[in-house]
């Protein structure tokens, strides 16, 4: 068991008779990778602010490394870093000025800083363009400014709020990147998000927050065996002149958890790649196999799961 | 605090917008002088004790005097200085991320109205002193102590007066979350006490005391109290009153009444007031204005404070 980065403790935060926020526990602990899912306005913004001490809980506590981010905010900024949704640089300064100043804003030693900020930009993929202007960049070389951003001041613990989002897919898997070396220096991210695959390809572990209730929290492995059929896998098979006891059959397939019909194709579920014996069954029952699909259980079930029961 | 005054000034001292006022405070200094050069011969005579202040305060037939540029530029600097100081930082979204970072929330407002009142005491400065220095080219008559010294308080006062605006342009930037609306309704106050607090005082005052075809004193007296009075509601009153008493040290009171009657009295021996009973006449002028800038940057401070960083 890791060190516990972040812990919460009934964490509510009501906004003029609006609850954003309930009776939220949370443990995170270092080096995860936490994916903080929920619809928009679901309160992980407002949970993040709480964290950073920007904005004060309305009752229960939080601590950030040891720290009560209300009564202590600058210690507990001094080893977080905060990549705001849709985050914002001085448009007329370059890409280096704009680290520059957050160095001198946290106080850093001036004569290790240039390095360090060649370096990160260089990690950034920003070396060519680290003297121009904020204004030239586009929206993902932002955001990856904003993870150098971050870096620069050698935190402990990360919160990306909405990173990817707004971004084409190429720069999303650069922020991906990115993400998971930070994590390997032992940064602890927390990645919020709606944007299930990519946290599916990276987290370790998610909390779905759907209208200020965190209704689940675990490793991805445990939520998807909660979640509906319970298999690892779906594969769908798509059948012609499907024999009557088809069904019947591929149940007895050794593994398969559940098979339902669903017009042509038949969902079935299981937890291992099954699709040899399935297809085997399939032709044997003088059935015509058209195609089949295998799709692993995916985190959008998981989500849809939770967030329609809260 | 330092690093967000450092980052400011620089940010400022490089932008286009410092460009244009330095350009707009130079063309002012430059219509000073070339207006005190056609005139100064003419209001200057063998009695004229304060020759130097002179220069600062001739104005022509067509062009107004170095004060009232002054007047006129420095609401222009403090608001243009200040209009877009929070809100712009707030929709770029560069605020929530600045306030992340290990710093007192304080230092943000604080090293940004620092930083614009560096600029803006520099630009005030800088213009008296290019002033007073072709004129001592020109004209050839060195300031005297006492000259010297009233220039000295016209600069601070006018830096208190732009201070008020860049205050109060602050204060709507806190306010408003578009840069534009607060410098549209900072610029509508200023067209306001500027233009039109004047015109409101004086029609109230004929209101108030009528004037008829051949007023008597004591109605002129009475007339002109009550537009003085409602005149000094507008920051740009008090601050016109406490230059011009400053730089002409002839003017026995601020009394509107009293200049008023000085005008039936005329052919009075003039003498003019040494430099403390001048300063005694422009202190409640010159406190109002302090506590007008202070006032507008204690609330846009609480605001700014006390508000809540909210997710959108």
């Amino acid at each position: 068991m890791g060190q516990v980065v972040v812990e919460t403790n009934n964490l509510t935060k009501t906004y003029d008779g609006f609850t954003a926020v309930e009776g939220l526990n949370l443990r995170i602990e270092e080096g995860e990778i936490f994916g903080f899912l929920g619809p928009n306005g679901a309160g992980k913004t407002t949970t993040i602010l709480m964290l950073l001490g920007l904005t004060e809980p309305s009752s229960g506590t939080a601590q950030v490394c040891g720290y009560n981010p209300t009564r202590e905010p600058l210690k507990v900024k001094r080893i977080v870093g905060y990549l705001p949704e849709r985050v914002g640089f001085y448009e007329d300064l370059t890409a280096r000025q704009n680290l520059r100043y957050t160095t001198e804003l946290n106080n850093l030693p001036k004569e290790e800083v240039e390095q360090k900020i060649t370096d990160l930009l260089a990690t950034a993929g920003l070396s060519a363009v680290a003297d121009q202007q904020v204004s030239t960049f586009s929206r993902g070389m932002k955001q990856r400014l904003g993870i150098a951003d971050i870096r620069i001041k050698e935190p402990k613990l990360a919160f990306l709020d909405e990173p990817t989002t707004g971004i084409d897919p190429e720069g999303i898997d650069e922020i991906l990147k990115l993400i998971v070396s930070m994590a390997k220096r032992k940064i602890t991210v927390i990645f919020c998000s709606h944007q299930l695959h990519q946290v599916q390809k990276i987290c370790t572990r998610v909390g779905i927050l759907a209208k200020g209730h965190l209704v689940a929290d675990g490793s991805i492995d445990r939520l998807g065996g909660e979640t509906a059929g319970g298999g690892r896998y779906r594969i769908e098979a798509e059948v012609d002149q499907a024999s009557p006891q088809l069904v019947t059959s591929i149940q007895q397939v050794k593994g398969v958890l559940a098979v339902q019909p669903s017009g042509n194709s038949l969902l079935i579920s299981c937890d291992k790649d099954l699709r040899g014996q399935i297809a085997k069954v399939i032709v044997d029952s003088d059935s015509l196999l058209v195609g089949m699909k295998i799709e692993e259980y995916s985190l959008e079930r998981i989500y849809k799961k939770y967030s329609k029961e809260a | 605090m330092y690093a967000v005054f450092r980052k400011e000034l620089a940010d400022h001292l490089a932008s286009r917008r410092f460009a244009i006022l330095f350009m707009l405070v130079f063309l002012a200094a430059v219509l000073a002088i070339y207006v005190a050069i056609q005139n100064i011969r003419s209001v200057v005579t063998p009695t004229t004790e304060f020759v130097f202040l002179k220069m600062f305060t001739t104005s022509g037939e067509t062009l107004p005097s170095f004060p009232f540029f002054i007047s006129l530029f420095v609401p222009i600097i403090g608001i243009a200085l200040g209009f877009d100081s929070i809100n712009t930082e707030r929709a770029s979204g560069n605020l929530s991320r600045l306030l992340s970072q290990p710093i007192y929330r304080d230092s943000v407002i604080n090293g940004k109205f620092l930083a614009g009142l560096a600029i803006m005491s520099a630009m005030i400065v800088t213009v008296i002193a290019i002033v007073a220095g072709l004129g001592l080219r020109i004209i050839g008559v060195p300031p005297s102590s006492e000259e010297t010294l009233r220039l000295i308080v016209f600069a601070i006062i006018t830096i208190v007066y732009g201070a008020f605006w860049m205050a109060l342009a602050a204060l709507f930037s806190v306010f408003f979350n578009r840069a534009a609306t607060s410098m549209l309704a900072s610029i509508a106050l200023w067209i306001f006490f500027f233009f039109f607090m004047s015109m409101i005082a004086g029609a109230i005052a004929n209101v108030q005391a009528p004037l008829g075809s051949s007023p008597t004193a004591e109605e002129m007296i009475r007339n002109y109290g009550i537009q003085g009075m409602l005149g000094r509601i507008s920051p740009c009153t008090l601050y016109g009153e406490a230059t011009t008493a400053l730089l002409t040290p002839e003017l026995g009171s601020l009394n509107a009444a009293l200049m008023v009657l000085s005008t039936f009295t005329s052919g009075r021996m003039v003498t003019p007031l040494p430099f403390n009973q001048s300063l005694l006449l422009i202190w409640p002028q010159v406190v109002s204005l302090v506590a007008l800038a202070a006032i507008c940057f204690g609330v846009s401070y609480v605001k700014f404070m006390t508000e809540e960083i909210r997710s959108i």
